[in-house]
């Protein structure tokens, strides 16, 4: 199967953070992200004000 | 007059040994044959403190003894999911890798405060790893098995706390919940469960999972058995940088105020779809018993629980980060491979997640204007077989394992308080979620323990069959 877009994430973004990648693992991990990134999408295009807090937990 | 202790509530297990009708001793040795006797079935336990109960237990007796008052869980067994800290135990939260940690020193503050009331923990309980799990299996240790059929799932990721109440080992147990880990277990197993609001209940000395949407709290096999362990585990901590600063607020003595004059109403759209045949019949049991025919509809639901997936596996990735590098073939390969894809997720994706969770949280506090309970299914099904991949929703062939928490997701990832109750269908039980506005367990509770009066809400007894007779104590007063 040729690489696309995602694989070409995958790659990129284990070797900056220095994660192990066995070949046997990448349909799952291929399969898991794009599960979130469709999760991220939904979240991503609702408008939001730019004044918009986020709800982190924080107190100084 | 005899007990069977395997039956008996915390509360009357407490009243017994402090009125010198049954000894500490003796409700700790009966738990202990429980657990000897189903725990090879059940898979419930992962560590037996045997040692330290008994210990425990001859103290308890010892100041009775003494004319000394005892607490309100006098001599009451309780376990706690594995990824709380144990003094003497490595806090293994489910996995491999954590089993090489060295023991914890304390006790998590929530068995302090429970033992503090008379408590006496005979062990801690298996769950999924890391506690990124709906299922209750484990690679490591097997998977825990419902006692109403043990073929089947608890439910996760606090699977050995369901299956050890449901199966009568312990009266009490606690557990986390992230997304559902509490609630999902309950329905499955029959018993409830409480998830109290976010940074109630403090959640210091145990493993986290995400730390912006982990909750602790218990599970029982009564209303009245989860507000009275409630009750004393309440309070600030300092070690928990979350955990509220207000006093605690007992609930145990509003119980009985009933549901009248709470308005009460039935979660609509999202919370709608994807239910099997028995989540609508728990819910008509429930609407019916209630006599509630409002229906509201908690704004962009489903997005909400997208934000929560979102959020989950990026936190979750970040915790696991060096694991994941130094230990990757000791990971439950499932887990590994969401931790893995978590770390890949651009992180403006995540802030914009955190951004509408505050807009979320607005919307459905405006609601709790209007009413004070909402009520939507636990699960979308009762438990399914162990080992099953995939299930049908409204049609569509979905993973059991990331949906099983469908509805729990968007309640809890903006920390509202919930109880779920045990609904007995005829031949598993499922659960309905109590949802009440922040700071609010008290209504949720009320609302369970009216169900329950009514005979609505029940944790069914398991039949466990030839073990379960064998073993079913008598003790005499």
């Amino acid at each position: 199967m040729p690489k696309d877009d995602l694989d070409e994430l995958i790659d990129a973004v284990a070797a900056a953070l220095a994660l192990p990648l066995d070949p046997a693992w990448l349909p799952a991990i291929k399969a898991n992200l794009e599960t979130t990134l469709k999760m991220a999408q939904t979240v991503e295009e609702f408008p939001l004000s730019d004044e918009a807090e986020p709800a982190c937990v924080f107190r100084a | 007059m005899p007990h069977d202790l395997a039956e008996v509530s915390a509360a009357t297990t407490a009243a017994l040994v402090r009125c010198g009708d049954l000894s500490a001793a003796a409700t700790v040795e009966a738990a202990l044959l429980r657990i000897e006797s189903h725990n090879p079935v059940l898979n419930a336990f992962t560590d037996v403190t045997a040692e330290r109960a008994r210990h425990r237990a001859l103290a308890i007796d010892a100041a009775r003894a003494r004319g000394d008052a005892l607490g309100p869980l006098a001599g009451v067994p309780f376990g706690v999911k594995n990824l709380f800290d144990v003094q003497g135990l490595s806090t293994r939260a489910g996995s491999k890798i954590n089993r090489d940690h060295p023991a914890a020193t304390r006790d998590q503050p929530l068995i302090e405060r429970l033992e503090a009331a008379g408590a006496v923990l005979v062990g801690t309980l298996n769950m999924g790893e890391y506690a990124y799990d709906f299922t209750g299996e484990n690679i490591h240790d097997g998977p825990s098995r419902n006692p109403h059929d043990t073929s089947r799932m608890t439910g996760g990721s606090s699977g050995g706390s369901g299956g050890a109440v449901a199966g009568r080992l312990v009266p009490l147990a606690l557990g986390s919940d992230t997304n559902g880990s509490i609630r999902v277990p309950s329905s499955l197993c029959g018993i409830f469960g409480l998830k109290s609001t976010y940074g109630r209940l403090t959640r210091a000395r145990s493993f986290p999972f995400v730390a912006s949407l982990d909750h602790l709290g218990p599970f029982a096999r009564t209303a009245s058995d989860l507000a009275l362990a409630y009750d004393v585990m309440q309070g600030p901590d300092t070690d928990d940088p979350v955990c509220t600063e207000r006093p605690a607020e007992p609930v145990s003595g509003e119980l009985h105020r009933s549901a009248d004059g709470l308005r009460i109403a039935l979660a609509t759209g999202y919370f709608r779809t994807g239910q099997f045949p028995e989540a609508q019949a728990a819910m008509a049991r429930v609407a019916t018993a209630l006599g509630v025919d409002r229906e509201i509809e908690l704004p962009e639901a489903a997005r909400a629980r997208a934000a929560a997936y979102l959020i989950s596996a990026t936190e979750g990735a970040a915790l696991h980060l060096d694991r994941l590098r130094g230990r990757p073939d000791d990971f439950d390969p499932a887990v590994r491979d969401r931790l893995i894809a978590g770390a890949m997720v651009p992180s403006a994706l995540v802030v914009k997640a955190h951004k509408f969770r505050r807009w979320y949280r607005d919307r459905v506090r405006e609601l709790f204007r209007d009413v004070d309970i909402i009520l939507a299914p636990a699960t979308p099904c009762t438990a399914p077989s162990l080992g099953q991949q995939f299930f049908e929703l409204d049609g569509r062939r979905l993973p059991v394992r990331a949906n099983l928490g469908l509805y729990t997701q968007p309640i809890s990832f903006i920390g509202l308080p919930v109880v779920a109750v045990p609904i007995p269908l005829s031949r598993l039980p499922i659960g309905v979620q109590i949802i009440a506005a922040p700071w609010r367990e008290d209504l949720a509770l009320r609302v369970a323990y009216a169900l329950e009066q009514a005979g609505v809400a029940v944790a069914p007894k398991p039949n466990l069959g030839a073990v379960d007779e064998r073993h079913a104590e008598s003790v005499g007063s």
